[in-house]
């Protein structure tokens, strides 16, 4: 808009032509940039502002070490099994021999549940599998199965791994669901003419294929779980210490008793979804040479 | 045969998946009288002046972060399309940022760098804070926005519009709302939904700057109530389910229409 008065013809416009990015320069530097890199200074600065490694080096102790070690296999956990029923799912459906007008609906009710994540989600699950909640009812009085008798609980590893699973599979089954229908028919006509079984159509040609994308989208649900906080907040409260939650502790009330150690616990956050989402982007690269 | 039962198989039981804990809340919401299914829990929710304060709340800051947003991005967007082409990796690598950076060390720097005794005391007021959550609510919708908005844009000739509207004389005010936009309402709606759907159940960036919003409100009911909760997550299941759904309505009827026109 700052540019309203610009001279028509291009070249003379190109000096006033940057005065159009401005805006959103002002937004990303503000409310993006500046704060992540206030984190991320901090993280590497003294209470009196030098320059040091030691908050960095605090991480490592077993405290929090053990939240970044949770954190982490729970991402693994999520994502690996989110990759594993995702892709089982959208096989099914692009591939498989179901009827055509399962697809549409799957793939909308896909973008509706990985935007359900957070509070709800918890209650649901709660509601769900809780206590009191209607399967955990049910398996008692139909079946006389108690779950909570084997030791299952949803405030713990597995529980919340159960309840990540809801926004993790219908994200990869929306991120391959392109993928699998990029596969070209005369790959499967060329290697069926070829004497090729199913399953060796599957592990030499589609395998190889697929395996950047599932290596990437992999990367993206880990980055994804790793950074929820919503959901397990609501869900254990500060019970389970997976490392979002104690950065949201540490930020509501200093609970590590030293500001410089919280931005460094935020720093690694950022170095651990930054990998991931790098992991993503190089493998995406990669397997883009396929689908055109 | 094989392929068919595995399909099925798979098929059929991510669906038990995915619905069981819906019915399962569903069912909870409705149990809290003894012995019958009641509406009690939804009655409560409702006549529960938080509830609509909170809500209200939360879909005003939803419709503010869906303006700024389209106000931010959408000349962004045409500009960089139109003279700045080779700009556009770097954009958009900016646009993705809020995916890599969790949102919870994003508001973490708004605590810290707008402080009552920093340069920018935006945290010092209810107004400034008002500000800064919904600046964050536009951050987190960024990467979704933008890219809405620039697959709409692919969709039209900038070039020949812009060029066109010049002719006859138009500035670039008059380009962008009265030639741009019109092209992109459904590309923008789309983001907008999007938008609101993110927004309305947000807790960390309310919660940590301690603003009333319908997502730390949803997280306080959960702490202390018993089937209110369930009620809660039907509501916002419907919420999402509703914005998804016209979000997908309008990229949809986008794809028609583009189809017809080429």
């Amino acid at each position: 808009m700052a540019s309203i008065t610009e001279p028509k013809t291009r070249r003379d416009a190109l000096p006033l032509a940057w005065l159009g990015l401005v805006p959103f320069a002002i937004f990303a530097i503000l409310f993006l940039i500046l704060p992540t890199m206030y984190i991320v200074v901090g993280a590497f600065q003294t209470a009196e502002g030098d320059a040091t490694l030691a908050n960095v080096r605090n991480l490592f102790q077993p405290s929090i070490l053990s939240a970044y070690w949770i954190s982490i296999r729970i991402s693994f956990a999520t994502a690996f099994l989110g990759c594993l029923i995702g892709f089982a799912i959208a096989a099914s459906i692009t591939l498989g021999a179901l009827p055509k007008f399962i697809r549409g609906p799957a793939m909308t009710f896909s973008g509706v549940a990985s935007n359900f994540a957070g509070v709800p989600l918890s209650f649901a699950f709660i509601a769900t599998l809780g206590r009191v909640g209607l399967v955990t009812v049910l398996l008692r009085e139909w079946f006389g199965v108690n779950i909570y008798a084997f030791g299952f609980n949803l405030l713990s590893f597995w529980g919340l791994t159960l309840v990540y699973l809801f926004f993790q599979i219908p994200l990869m089954v929306l991120i391959i669901t392109p993928a699998l229908d990029g596969l070209k028919k005369e790959w499967r006509e060329a290697s069926d003419i070829l004497g090729a079984t199913g399953l060796q159509y599957w592990r030499m040609v589609v395998l190889p294929i697929l395996t950047p994308s599932l290596l990437g989208t992999f990367a993206l649900l880990f980055a994804n779980a790793f950074g929820a906080v919503a959901t397990a907040y609501a869900l254990t409260g500060s019970s389970l210490s997976i490392v979002p939650i104690v950065l949201f502790a540490q930020i509501r009330g200093d609970v590590l008793q030293d500001p410089h150690l919280g931005y460094a616990l935020a720093f690694g956050m950022i170095v651990v979804t930054g990998i991931a989402n790098g992991l993503y982007v190089w493998l995406r690269a990669r397997t883009e040479r396929w689908t055109q | 045969m094989k392929v068919k039962f595995w399909s099925w198989a798979a098929f059929l039981l991510g669906l038990l998946y995915f619905a069981l804990p819906l019915i399962g809340t569903l069912e909870f919401s409705l149990r809290k009288r003894r012995g019958e299914y009641s509406l009690d829990a939804y009655r409560w929710v409702f006549e529960d002046p938080k509830f609509r304060e909170t809500f209200g709340y939360s879909v005003v800051m939803a419709l503010l972060t869906i303006l700024v947003g389209v106000l931010i991005v959408v000349p962004t967007a045409y500009w960089v399309r139109l003279r700045f082409p080779r700009l556009r990796p770097v954009i958009e690598f900016i646009t993705l940022l809020p995916l890599v950076i969790p949102p919870i060390v994003i508001v973490f720097g708004y605590i810290r760098l707008y402080n009552t005794s920093s340069w920018l005391p935006l945290t010092g007021s209810a107004r400034g804070t008002d500000f800064l959550l919904m600046m964050g609510y536009a951050t987190l919708s960024l990467p979704y926005m933008y890219r809405a908005v620039d697959t709409g844009l692919r969709s039209i000739d900038v070039r020949t519009l812009t060029e066109a509207a010049q002719i006859l004389g138009a500035g670039w005010v008059t380009i962008l709302a009265r030639v741009i936009m019109p092209n992109m309402v459904i590309a923008i709606m789309s983001g907008a939904f999007l938008t609101f759907a993110i927004v309305i159940g947000e807790f960390v960036l309310a919660a940590l700057l301690n603003r009333p919003a319908f997502g730390p409100y949803m997280q306080l009911i959960g702490a202390n109530r018993a089937y209110e909760p369930a009620a809660l997550a039907v509501i916002a299941f419907s919420i999402t389910w509703f914005c998804m759904g016209l979000m997908q309505f309008f990229s949809r009827f986008s794809a028609h229409a583009r189809a017809k026109r080429s």
